[in-house]
This record gives C-alpha cells, sequence and structure tokens, in this order.
C-alpha cells in the first residue's frame, strides 16, 4: 500500500499549491475520475491477497475522502480570493456624481399658491378659477362698484375696450362661481391678476388668493378666526394678528388685517416700516348687494371674503427683498425653491 | 388729508400723545401714512425791529442793519433785500440753533449761530428767511412778521410751532373726514368728548347786489349758492395765523381771495370757489357741456369739455368746470375789485371720474367725488363771507340760494339681532345707541327688536344695516371682537377620477428638469408677430410700456424671452416650462385656453463627468410631451402630425392631435428665428392645451392571460419619407387582435441601402386570452402583414 501513501501526498501537495480553479478541476480528474489514479488502485484491488483486501480498500477510501476535502477546501479559498480580486478590481469612486436628468422646479409663487391651497383645502374649500380678460360687470359692477365709483381709481385697470379689461382682482371668479351655483360656497380663487402700475414695489401683472365663504350663520368674528388661524398656519409661527376697519366697495364692514412683523417678531424694522406691523389682507363680509347680484338670498345667507397677495406672501415666508426677481425668472433665483 | 394738532384742537379738546392718536385713528379705519413736527426744530430765535439800515462799506449785496430785540439794540449784518428799517423779523441771536437743511427726511442737524465779521464788519446773530427757520422749501428774503409781532417774543412761541401734522391716508367712502371738522368730529366720538363746532353767524348784507342763477342741470347740481362782495382789496396780505394753517397743511398762499376759498376747503370740507365779478357776463347757469366747448383752466391749460360734464357757465361759455377747477379769464387776479363767491352741492356721480379723464386732480374734485355734506354749503358761504370781510374788507350782498332737490336725511332701520349674526357678537341696545349718538345719529323710532336711526348729513356712506354694523364695530373696536371659527356642514368634495391634477402635471414636468417660469401675459408685439405671424393679438388699450402691449397668443414669447435672459446670464443649458392663458381673438370674442408650454436648449442631460455630451434634439422633446400626455392615460388618443409651423422648423415640426383634433405644436425653433433672435444653439419648444392633457382614463381591468407570449422581428426597407407612425398604424391594422406590443427597434439610413430609402425593424409581440399561439398563426399573420406593407409602401422585407 506504499503506492497509496505516496500518491495522497503527492495528490495534497499539488492541491496546497493549486491557485485556480481549472487546475483544481484538473487534479480532480487526475485522481477522483474515472481513470483517475485513486480509482484505478481500487480497480487493483483484487489482484491483492482476500485477506489484505478490506484494509487495503478501506485506505485507499480515506485517500478519497482526504482528497476530496482538501479540493474542497481549496476551492473556497480560490473562490474567495477570486471574488475578493473582483470586488477590488471594480472598486469606484462613489462621490463622483450620479447619472440623471438634473431636477427643475416650481416657481415660488407657485410654490406659496400650493400652500395656501392645502391650508384651505383642509378644510374643505375648494378651487375655482377664471378667465383673466374679464367683462365690466364681473369685474366690477357685480362686485358693487359702479361706473364712476371712487374705488375704481383704486384699481389701476388695464383696458382691453371700455367695457372689457384685465382682470384687478380675482373677484370676479367668485361671482361667476355663485351665479351658477347654489350657496353654501366655501372657495379659493387664485390667479393671476392685473394692475396699471409699475415701480419698485408694483409690477403690473400679481397674484392673488381670494377666497369666498357664504352659509347661513357666518359671522365677522368667524372671519377673525379663520385668517388668523390661516396666517399663523401659512408661516408656521404664533403671529399676532389684528384687524383694522377698511374699506372695499364688496364688503361691509371692510378689515386690513395686519400681523406682526415676521422679520423683526414686531420690533420694529425696514420691512414693517418700523411700525412692527405687517399689512398681509384685505377682507371683510360680502355686501348684501353683492349677494343678491349674484342671485343669493342676502336675508338667509352670509358670509366672509378675503383677499392676499402672493408674491406679498412669498418674500415675506422667503425672505425675498426684491418683487421684481418673480417675473424676472433667473434660473439662479428660481432654483434656489427647488 | 393734513391736519394739524393744534387745528383740530381748536374744535375738540383732546389730550392724546402723538402715537396714541395715530393708532387711534389707524383703528378706527382712519390711516395715518405720515406724521412730524410743522417746523424744523431751533432755538434762540426771538422777534426783532430792524431800527435802522445803512450800506456796508465794502460790499454791495450786504447791509449792516441795527435791530432791536426788546433789551437792547445790536449790529447784525443782512444780504436780504427786504431789509428795511420798522420791519419785524425773526432773529437769531448768538447762540441760537438754527436747522440744518437735509434731503434725508427724519433726519435733522443744528448748527450754532456764532459772532461773525462779516467783510469787516462785526455782526451779532442773524435776520431769517422762512427757509433757513425750516417753515419753507425756498423763500425769498426776510420772513416778514406782522408789524404787531411782539418784539422779544420767541419766534416758536409767537408762531406757534410746537405743533404737528398727520398726513391721512383716506379710504374713498370717508369723505367726510377729509376736513378739520370731519376729523374733529371722529375724534371726538372716538374718545366721547365734546365736539364744538364754532358758532358760524349769518353776515348781515351792507349792499342790495345780486347776480342771476340758473341751474339748468338741477339733478347734477341740485344747490348752488352765491354772494356778491363788492369793493375788496385783494393786495392786503393774508393773515400770518391763516398762512400758517394752509402752510401746514400743505397749501401755499396766493392771494387772500384763495386762501379763504382754500381755508373753508380745509376747515369744513366745503371746496368754494370766487369769480372777479367783473368778468362774468349775464346770469351763472350750471348745466351740462355741449359738444366741442372749451375751456382755459386757472393752471393755463386749455381742454375740450365733453358732454357729460358738468359746466359753470355764463352767457359766453364756460367758466368753470364744476367741482374740478375754475377757468383762468374769470379768476380773481391782483385787479379785482368785485367778486362773485360761489358754493354748490354736486351729485357726486356728475363729478366722479372726470378730473381723471382730463388728466387733472384737485382738492376739490377729490371731495365732491367722495361727497360732500349736503348740508354745509350755506354755513360755508357766511363762514368764508365773515372771513373776506375781515381781511380784504368790502360790502356783501345777500346770499343767492337757487335750489332744487336736495337729498334729504335718509334713515336706516337696525334689526338688534343682526349685530350678533353678522359681528357674533351680542350688544346691548344701550350700547347701540350710545355708540351711533357719539357719531351723530340720532334714533328716531324704536321697537323691541329694532332701532330706527337718522343718518346725519355728512355720513353719506351709510346707507344699509351693514353700514350701521360697520360703525358699530369700528368704532367698539375690530380688535375687542371675538374670534371664533366658521361651523359649517362637512360635505367632501367632488375628486372626479377623470382628470389629472395640476400638481401632478407640474411635479411630472419638474421630475423631467423643466424649470416653472412665470412671464408677463402681456408681450413685446414684434415678438408675438415673429412667433405667430397669423395671429393678431388683442393689443392693451393703456399698455404700461411698449414691451408689453398686446396679450400673448402663446406661451412661447415669454419663454423664449426667459430662454434669452438666462442664456445672456452664462446658462447653456435651459428647460423651461409654463402653464397660463393665452388670448385668442375669436370675432368680437377673446378664447384664452390654458395652456401648457415647454422649451429645451442646450445638452440633453446635464453636462457631467458621465454625461451631457450630446445636444437635445426633437425626440428629447417629444419624449417629455409623451411622458406627460401619458399622465392621462390614453396616449394612444394622442398622434403627431408632421405639418409647418411658421415659428419652428419645417422638418421638425409636428401638429399633436388627439383623437384627431389639433390640441398643440411640437418642433425646433426654426433657423431664421433662432438667427433673428441670436441663439446659438438649438430650442425645441412645445405647447399643448392643458384640457387636453388633463382629462384621463379611469383604469380598467382587463383579465390576464396565463399563455406564453410570442415574439417576432420585422425589418423592411421603405421610403424615407414614409412617417413610422403610418408603418405602426398599418401593422396594428394587419396584425390581428392579439398584438399586445409594437416596438420600432432600429431604424437605420445608409448610401448603402440608398439615400431615398431607409431601413425601420420592428419588434411585435402576441399573446392569446385562452390558448397558446404556435408558429402557424404567426406566420400567417407575419404574411400578412409583410403583403400589407408591400402593398401600401412598396416595402422590402429584408434579410
Amino acid at each position: 500500500m506504499k503506492d497509496t501513501a505516496s500518491l495522497l501526498i503527492t495528490a495534497l501537495s499539488a492541491i496546497k499549491a493549486t491557485a485556480d480553479e481549472r487546475t483544481l478541476d484538473q487534479l480532480r480528474v487526475d485522481y477522483l475520475g474515472k481513470k483517475g489514479e485513486l480509482t484505478e488502485l481500487l480497480k487493483e484491488l483484487g489482484k491483492l491477497p482476500a485477506e489484505q483486501r478490506p484494509a487495503a480498500g478501506e485506505y485507499i477510501n480515506e485517500a478519497k475522502r482526504q482528497i476530496q476535502n482538501a479540493l474542497d477546501t481549496r476551492r473556497d479559498i480560490i473562490v474567495e480570493k477570486a471574488l475578493a480580486q473582483q470586488v477590488t478590481k471594480e472598486t469606484i469612486d462613489v462621490s463622483l456624481p450620479g447619472r440623471r436628468q438634473s431636477p427643475g422646479g416650481l416657481h415660488p409663487v407657485s410654490r406659496t399658491i400650493d400652500r395656501i391651497k392645502q391650508l384651505f383645502e383642509s378644510v374643505g374649500y375648494s378651487v375655482a378659477e377664471g378667465p383673466e380678460i374679464e367683462d365690466d360687470y364681473h369685474n366690477f359692477e357685480a362686485l358693487n362698484i359702479p361706473g364712476h365709483h371712487p374705488a375704481r381709481a383704486m384699481h389701476d385697470t388695464f383696458y382691453i375696450n371700455p367695457t372689457t379689461v384685465l382682470r384687478t382682482h380675482t373677484s370676479p371668479v367668485q361671482v361667476r362661481v355663485m351665479e351658477h351655483g347654489k350657496p353654501p360656497f366655501r372657495m379659493i380663487c387664485p390667479g393671476r391678476v392685473y394692475r396699471c402700475d409699475s415701480d419698485l414695489t408694483h409690477t403690473p401683472m400679481f397674484h392673488q388668493v381670494e377666497g369666498l365663504l357664504i352659509d347661513e350663520n357666518v359671522t365677522f368674528a368667524d372671519l377673525k378666526g379663520t385668517l388668523a388661524d390661516f396666517l399663523q398656519n401659512f408661516f408656521e409661527a404664533d403671529l399676532e394678528v389684528r384687524f383694522r376697519p377698511s374699506y372695499f366697495p364688496f364688503t361691509e364692514p371692510s378689515a386690513e388685517v395686519d400681523m406682526s412683523c415676521v422679520m423683526c417678531s414686531g420690533k420694529g424694522c425696514r420691512v414693517c416700516k418700523h411700525t412692527g406691523w405687517l399689512e398681509v389682507l384685505g377682507c371683510g363680509m360680502v355686501h348684501p348687494s353683492v349677494l343678491e347680484s349674484s342671485g343669493i338670498d342676502s336675508e338667509k345667507y352670509r358670509g366672509f371674503a378675503f383677499g392676499m397677495g402672493v408674491e406679498r406672501l412669498a418674500m415675506l415666508r422667503y425672505g425675498v427683498n426684491d418683487l421684481r426677481l418673480f417675473f424676472e425668472n433667473d434660473l439662479k433665483f428660481l432654483r434656489q425653491f427647488n | 388729508m393734513i391736519f394739524t394738532q393744534q387745528w383740530i384742537r381748536e374744535w375738540v379738546d383732546f389730550d392724546l400723545e402723538p402715537e396714541a392718536l395715530i393708532s387711534q385713528l389707524t383703528m378706527a379705519g382712519l390711516e395715518v401714512d405720515a406724521h412730524g413736527p410743522v417746523a424744523a426744530q431751533f432755538a434762540g430765535v426771538i422777534v426783532a425791529e430792524v431800527v435802522n439800515v445803512v450800506q456796508h462799506p465794502d460790499a454791495d449785496k450786504l447791509r449792516v442793519c441795527e435791530v432791536f430785540d426788546g433789551e437792547e439794540v445790536l449790529q447784525v449784518v443782512c444780504g436780504a433785500a427786504n431789509v428795511r428799517s420798522g420791519l419785524k423779523v425773526p432773529y437769531a441771536r448768538i447762540g441760537a440753533q438754527l436747522p440744518v437743511v437735509s434731503s434725508e427726511p427724519g433726519v435733522s442737524s443744528s448748527f450754532a449761530i456764532k459772532k461773525a465779521k462779516l467783510r469787516g464788519v462785526e455782526s451779532f446773530g442773524m435776520l431769517c428767511s422762512a427757509q433757513e427757520l425750516g417753515l419753507a422749501e425756498k423763500s425769498d428774503g426776510l420772513f416778514e412778521l406782522p408789524a404787531d409781532a411782539p418784539v422779544g417774543k420767541s419766534v416758536r412761541e409767537f408762531l406757534q410751532l410746537d405743533d404737528m401734522f398727520y398726513e391721512m391716508d383716506l379710504t374713498p367712502n370717508r369723505g367726510d373726514c377729509l376736513s378739520i371738522r370731519g376729523l374733529a368730529r371722529e375724534i371726538s366720538a372716538l374718545n366721547n368728548l365734546d365736539f364744538c363746532e364754532p358758532v358760524i353767524e349769518a353776515v348781515q348784507p351792507t349792499i342790495d347786489d345780486v347776480f342771476a342763477v340758473q341751474l339748468t342741470a338741477a339733478e347734477q347740481c341740485p344747490r348752488y349758492i352765491g354772494r356778491v362782495i363788492k369793493g375788496i382789496d385783494i393786495n392786503v396780505e393774508t393773515p400770518l395765523w391763516m398762512q400758517e394753517k394752509l402752510r401746514r397743511c400743505g397749501l401755499r398762499s396766493i392771494d387772500p381771495v384763495v386762501d379763504v376759498t382754500n381755508y373753508i376747503l380745509l376747515e369744513l370740507g366745503q371746496p368754494m370757489h370766487a369769480f372777479d365779478l367783473s368778468q362774468l357776463n349775464g346770469g351763472i347757469n350750471v348745466r351740462m357741456a355741449e359738444a366741442g366747448e372749451k375751456i382755459v383752466l386757472l393752471d393755463g391749460k386749455q381742454i375740450e369739455v365733453q358732454p357729460d360734464t358738468l359746466l359753470i357757465t355764463d352767457q359766453q361759455g364756460p367758466l368753470a368746470l364744476a367741482g374740478i377747477m375754475g377757468g383762468k379769464h374769470s379768476g380773481v387776479n391782483s385787479d379785482t375789485k368785485h367778486i362773485f363767491l360761489e358754493c354748490a352741492w354736486f351729485d357726486p356721480l356728475a363729478i366722479a371720474g372726470r378730473a381723471r379723464r382730463y388728466g387733472l386732480h384737485t382738492d376739490s374734485s377729490h371731495r365732491y367725488e367722495r361727497g360732500v355734506d349736503s348740508d354745509l354749503q350755506l354755513q360755508a358761504i357766511e363762514r368764508a363771507t365773515q372771513l373776506l370781510l375781515q381781511i380784504v374788507g368790502g360790502d356783501a350782498g345777500p346770499v343767492i340760494v337757487c335750489e332744487h332737490t336736495v337729498p334729504t336725511k335718509k334713515s336706516v332701520k337696525l334689526e338688534i339681532d343682526n349685530v350678533n349674526r353678522l359681528l357674533g357678537m351680542i350688544m346691548s341696545r344701550t350700547d347701540i345707541i350710545n355708540i351711533l349718538n357719539r357719531l351723530g345719529l340720532v334714533l328716531q323710532s324704536s321697537t323691541d327688536t329694532s332701532l330706527q336711526f337718522v343718518i346725519p348729513s355728512h355720513r353719506f356712506d351709510i346707507s344699509i344695516e351693514a353700514d350701521l354694523i360697520e360703525e358699530l364695530a369700528r368704532v367698539y373696536g375690530y380688535d375687542q371682537l371675538p374670534v371664533t371659527k366658521p361651523l359649517v356642514r362637512m360635505n367632501l368634495s367632488p375628486s372626479p377620477e377623470g382628470s389629472v391634477s395640476p400638481e401632478r402635471l407640474r411635479e411630472r414636468l419638474v421630475t423631467l428638469g423643466y424649470q416653472q417660469v412665470i412671464t408677463y401675459s402681456f408681450v413685446e408685439p414684434s415678438l408675438m408677430a415673429m412667433l405667430r405671424p397669423d395671429l393678431l393679438p388683442v393689443p392693451l388699450q393703456n399698455p404700461i410700456s411698449a414691451e408689453m402691449a398686446v396679450m400673448r397668443t402663446s406661451l412661447w414669447a415669454g419663454l423664449i424671452q426667459t430662454l434669452r435672459y438666462n442664456v445672456n446670464r452664462q446658462q447653456a443649458r435651459v428647460r423651461l416650462f409654463e402653464t397660463g392663458q393665452i388670448f385668442l381673438p375669436s370675432g368680437d370674442l377673446i378664447n384664452q385656453p390654458d395652456m401648457l408650454g415647454g422649451l429645451i436648449y442646450g445638452s440633453r442631460l446635464p453636462a457631467d463627468w458621465s454625461q451631457g455630451r450630446d445636444a437635445a434634439d426633437f425626440y428629447d422633446a417629444k419624449g417629455d410631451v409623451e411622458t406627460i400626455l401619458s399622465l392621462s392615460g390614453e396616449h394612444d388618443k394622442f398622434a403627431f402630425e408632421a405639418q409647418k409651423h411658421p415659428a419652428l422648423h419645417d422638418g421638425q415640426c409636428a401638429r399633436i392631435l388627439k383623437s384627431g383634433l389639433p390640441v398643440g405644436w411640437i418642433g425646433a425653433l426654426s433657423p431664421v428665428l433662432q438667427r433673428a433672435l441670436d441663439l446659438n444653439d438649438k430650442t425645441f419648444l412645445f405647447e399643448i392645451e392643458l384640457a387636453a392633457v388633463m382629462n384621463s382614463r379611469k383604469p380598467a381591468f382587463k383579465a390576464l392571460s396565463r399563455f406564453p407570449e410570442v415574439s417576432r422581428d420585422l425589418a423592411v426597407l421603405i421610403d424615407r419619407h414614409v412617417p413610422a407612425q403610418a408603418i405602426r398604424s398599418e401593422l396594428q391594422a394587419l396584425a390581428g387582435e392579439h398584438l399586445t406590443s409594437l416596438r420600432i427597434f432600429d431604424v437605420y439610413q445608409d448610401d448603402a441601402i440608398g439615400f431615398e430609402k431607409k431601413s425601420m425593424a420592428l419588434g411585435l409581440t402576441w399573446q392569446h386570452p385562452s390558448r397558446t399561439l404556435g408558429d402557424d398563426d404567426i406566420n400567417s399573420i407575419i404574411e400578412r402583414c409583410v403583403k400589407g406593407l408591400e402593398v401600401k409602401f412598396n416595402a422590402k422585407l429584408r434579410n
């Protein structure tokens, strides 16, 4: 059985010296294959005397097991090493930027309108839109602003012709909704509006969101509550809010709403002209004539309306210091809001 | 409207610090726009008398004066031309502090007067002009004080300069507060103080002269009051107290007659006018203008009057634009001896808007448009007469009153419960009556549930119950009113599944790399004409500038302007979108569809280490549009058809169709425009009706097949002008109902296959719902397809 022993030693050292899977496979064939050397030895067992056969057979089988184990172990080592090498070879700089389309973004005015919409939609206001070229009736008459009303001077109107204008507010949308529906109403109307005015603090086009709630038991106290709630949620701050009497032809009573300055927390700064207050909204209880013009029983129904300038809210919310930036559309400006 | 603390305190004795007064008025709806001292800070300036004046020995323009300050006579060198012996002037003693005129408002500083030598002559102090005391923007010579000014008295004290002015920004409904009287009344009501209205006594006529007045336009001018005053001396100086009151309220002294009418305007809120009686021909007639009438106004401007304008006329023609401005030739001047004083009440509607139309805005029109107390005219003319006789002398004739139907006092009923219904707060009957009484409203009658008030003539803005409730809220204090949240029925809002929300659409565009922009709806006509020469845009009658003169007929105008703005600021890659209305004239109407517009420029992907070397092309834009269209779940309804658009490249331009109807355009900006607009790279544009994108399909389930799919590829050689869409449509029609997908996986053009040809490879996949499709099934379909393409497009199968 000397052959077996030396064969085993030779095989084990050959396996140990092997560095790749293919050579290992060949060794397996060479020793353990159908015509392998150990297989040949087993075939020759018959030539031995009968009493020696079991021991010799056992010895050869033991040699086969050892070689198989050595092959398996060696294979594991080789595979592990190869995979490790592959990983090393494939290592990349993960700090390089990914391959992609660069994302765009929403205009800050859009973002602000969305925010206002979300807040009001969360309590059941719907959103209505309408034409920007309006007739005199919907922009003025139906809102209790007849032809020679001095309030018309407050609206620097763009005219298409004497009876057609660029809407000066989004209130005409509310009129249109009221004309075609039945109370109760709860809606906000965002959109572009136009005033013939252009300087540091005015652009000839800007955005408004106007709101309207009409129901049987709506009070000025509800209006105060709604708008304070809105401003505090919009600015995510516990702002002070005050209501000042004012005048709009379509509301009675009317109010301007001031909130404590978000820039200086009401201490007084350039933005609030050192008053500590910022005028941010106009509002009031819907004038009975406005309800009646739209066919709503003003004895039964009451309501409140409010309006806000979107750019102004955006400027205060994001600290933008120049209104005109919104319409220059400089990508460097717009991308700050992405 | 500007008022001063001193003047208003003649009418109501209030004791509030300026900040408290401002806050009170603001919270009562009378906004204070500005406030400040009526004079700059100065000290050590007293009334002095010039007792002697001699020429300076060494300077032509200087005089050496002896000035008596009440204690001693001092030598002062003065350069003013009007210095003369006997003159009383403000004298700044050695050590006096004078203001430094600063261009920045609110900033004040001062300098001290020292003993000086002017050209060798000693001067002990300085004689002052109004400008040097900060009382006028500019003055010509020394400030001449009245002859009775007490020598030695502080000028601040003598002129009562420790006074504040307040500039009001009044809402148009509060015309009643455009006077000292009105504001005093309001302050008295807010503080519950007495309102001390001076008693205005009638001036007894000393002559019989009258002047005929006729009201042809009696509806527009229901009351016209006049009075003749003869023998006046218009060349006397307006008393200093009146000049000072006018000055502090922002009016310049002109002559004593005009000053008195301005004074009445400020004091009572009643505009008045004085005509030179010698310039009037025949009686006064208040009538509407006739076509073509012209008038030269006091400011020298000639206007042609329109027929809806109310005029004060005499037999020769227009004398004044009623309620707006007097005419030049009939106005008072330095030769005027006799005047006709007028005071009228016009219907606000007869005045409103007229001044603005003629480019005018006067103190008078401002008040008449908002409304003037209809009960004030008689008082005003008596008060004016009284002041005039005191100042310019003369004899007044009797008051001539010509009136028709002047509005009577209204009364308005208040249901007590409605206060609670509107304000959300119960207010007691007593509180209601008390507040409204303070505002001059008088309880006329009452029941258990309601109160009826007579509205005073100056509160012409109050006409309905809601007005009364507003007054209650205002005086009670808006901030004192309760705060609640509305209680409403919780109806769910409809949420149609068949529409794509604008948020979702915008989010998709953002993901595709587009930046939203918002551009003006009015654009430059020439740019609009380049982009849509086929459409005449709607022009604005009063554009803000020539660059913003027409309404956009396509969103591309704004997008291209934005592109150019950014390209000029080193942006090499731009992707923009905008949503908004465009304005398409259609006969007499204007269609205003909502559109989605987009633009891409520069590389396909942002330039980076791994990408960004390829320029974007038509298919990038189209792919993005297709992605947007797929939001609807109905992208198979859309088709792109090669058509021509004036702004787009003839060979890279398609009309977007939905169910065969045009809904938009896509293409490369035409090379002509690219050149004209000075753009280096190709620009791709699309614009599509938002409604077409936003309709969507409610998903509907179809049973899944358990049987395997079968795929075959097909390569054909066709004429290069045959659109892929035609091949697709044909195959869809021929490949049977079980075709589940059809894609074009290669398009190839090469000289080897001929310049006029292209090779197109298509992959078709079928799946049967209830059995496995065999080779026989597919072979016969393929055969049909190949034959069909050959017949229709002369297509040759490639191997």
